[in-house]
């Protein structure tokens, strides 16, 4: 028998082809990296561990509910995104642990810019992951996005997927 | 300036200058007019429900602490140091019997009084005896059923007679639990590229809706295939003193209390409890208008409740004729069961919100508005005239008598400045 060990490199490269499906804009490919009870979620500014039965998040997303957010703003009719932003997700600072667990979990810093109408906002944060090992691959069973900022202005909005 | 409106009865027409989405003249007179003589939303009570619970508030370009004092009392101080001015409280909330000013370290009981400075010495005896060295504190801050307002103008009327008939409305949405309502953590800042009253016009404007909004609705038509049969249907209603209400029939589920089949059939047994209990306070028609009816309500200028698939107040104030910032709060029963609580949540973001499917294209309907003023010069002039057609008290809900209400009451506002001399910022 062989036991594949994963490696920290394949970790990051999977987040890297996260960021590139977004750039991309191939936002049904996004869907499908998470898990069939995968979360997406964007608690409140600077309560990252909020409950959200007691706060108000941006985005507190079931499977469906991400899909559903996915879907969306590929139609013309999502307005806030039609014609489509152009964006670049960095992601940096990248740091894995628990590599030899069922459950692999990844933290890592953002800067993620988004450009429309000549108008350029920059969103800052830390995304934290948990990823599982899915048919060769990897899939992400919870996604949150610690925004750090200290309100979302001048943005006013998260209509792109962070 | 020429005119501000043009409100033509006889030919069912109702238009407004554009420029007043973009001169800086215009918004040199709201401030003066407006914002410092209308009541303005400061918070919900329950945002500092123990004594010496404070959060900064900018209100109306004003530092503000609201905060609940020792004796009880619910306080808006100007968030500045007597002394030399520097903003005393720093975090934006929390917890505390005194503030100090970290400049020269003056100290503050949370009422505002000054107890202790160094150097003591080198000041008169009865230096603060007529209480100028205190933290000054908003005179005028009156509270209608736990929303807190203040009011710069000491000489203001009252706020409930300022409230009018709007207080109705604000009822409706009061009486959904015995116990209260209560404003949620996570109170959302944003903002839009937009002019202030865009957004007050976009927060009651039902004809929108589908045409915005087309992608909320396919999800939840997915969600509930029998949304289809139901119509926007309701009314549009001016109220006293620029306020205004579209009021309809929800089609959406409401938390109370209008069960979806996209809820759990625990949730509908609760929600059916909660119209019988509504009912038994209320009787059938007002707890059937509760549980099963929308209404937007905007209160002139600057404060929108809005009870749709779940309860949100925004308030926004303009920091220059193109640019808004913009506070977002949901609002609930306090003591809601967990599971009511998070379907309620859910549909709040949904729809709601800078990360919500539908809040970010009201966003960028504003926006595109507001860049398209350019085009002042030569388009003058915005069409509010849907439903007047129909008649003084026929308006419907997606008609837009409600935003030529705002307009008539900031027509009259404005045209009382522009009889002064107004010196602009």
């Amino acid at each position: 028998m062989t036991v594949t060990t994963i490696t920290r490199q394949e970790i990051v490269d999977f987040l890297y082809t996260e960021a590139k499906i977004l750039d991309e804009w191939r936002l049904k490919e996004w869907a499908v990296l998470f898990t069939d009870d995968g979360t997406y979620d964007i608690p409140p500014l600077g309560e990252p561990d909020a409950d959200p039965k007691e706060y108000l998040f941006f985005a507190h997303d079931t499977r469906s509910r991400l899909q559903e957010r996915a879907e969306r703003l590929l139609k013309k009719e999502a307005h806030v995104e039609y014609p489509h932003s152009t964006t670049v997700h960095n992601y940096n600072n990248i740091l894995v642990s628990n590599l030899e667990s069922d459950v692999i979990t990844a933290e890592c810093n953002f800067t993620i810019h988004r450009t429309k109408r000549e108008v350029m906002d920059t969103f800052i944060g830390k995304h934290f992951y948990e990823i599982i090992r899915r048919d060769g691959g990897f899939a992400i069973k919870s996604k949150k996005v610690v925004l750090h900022l200290d309100s979302l202005r001048p943005h006013g909005k998260i209509s792109l997927i962070l | 300036m020429d005119n501000i409106i043009q409100d033509n009865v006889e030919d069912s027409e109702f238009l407004v200058n554009r420029k007043v989405f973009t001169e800086r003249e215009i918004l040199a007179r709201e401030r003066a007019e407006i914002f410092n003589k209308c009541w303005l939303f400061i918070g919900h009570e329950t945002e500092i429900p123990e004594l010496g619970d404070y959060k900064r508030k900018k209100v109306g370009g004003r530092n503000l602490l609201f905060i609940r004092s020792h004796d009880g009392e619910i306080r808006a101080l100007f968030n500045t140091c007597p002394h030399r001015g520097a903003l005393v409280a720093r975090e934006s909330e929390g917890n505390s019997r005194v503030f100090r000013c970290f400049y020269h370290a003056w100290s503050f009981k949370n009422d505002g009084e000054l107890v202790g400075m160094p150097g003591m010495d080198g000041f008169p005896e009865g230096f603060n005896d007529e209480g100028t060295k205190n933290m000054k504190a908003v005179k005028r801050v009156e509270n209608y059923r736990g929303f807190v307002f203040v009011n710069y103008d000491q000489e203001a009327v009252s706020l409930e007679e300022y409230l009018g008939n709007a207080k109705e409305y604000i009822d409706l949405v009061a009486d959904q639990s015995e116990h209260g309502l209560e404003a949620l953590g996570g109170v959302q800042e944003y903002s839009v590229r937009a002019n202030w009253k865009l957004l007050a016009e976009n927060s009651v404007d039902l004809y929108h809706g589908m045409p915005t909004h087309k992608t909320y609705f396919d999800i939840k038509q997915d969600q509930d295939p029998d949304l289809k049969k139901v119509k926007l249907e309701g009314e549009g209603v001016e109220l006293d003193n620029g306020h205004a209400v579209i009021e309809y029939v929800a089609p959406w589920g409401r938390p109370v209390a209008q069960w979806t089949p996209i809820w759990d059939e625990d949730l509908k047994r609760d929600m059916e409890q909660m119209k019988e209990d509504l009912t038994e306070r209320f009787g059938t028609e007002r707890a059937e208008r509760i549980t099963h009816y929308n209404r937007n309500i905007l209160i002139f200028p600057n404060l929108v409740i809005n009870d749709i698939m779940a309860v949100t107040a925004r308030t926004f104030y303009p920091t220059s004729p193109g640019y808004m910032e913009v506070l977002g709060y949901s609002l609930a029963p306090k003591g809601e069961k967990g599971s009511h609580r998070m379907a309620r949540n859910d549909n709040f973001l949904e729809f709601l919100g800078p990360g919500g499917f539908a809040t970010p294209d009201d966003n960028e309907a504003l926006e595109l508005c507001q860049e398209a003023y350019n085009n002042n010069e030569e388009v003058e002039w915005n069409d509010i005239s849907k439903g007047m057609v129909r008649g003084a008290g026929n308006a419907m809900a997606t008609d837009e008598v409600q935003m030529r209400n705002f307009w008539r009451q900031y027509n009259m506002k404005i045209q009382e400045s522009l009889k002064k001399e107004v010196v602009q910022k």
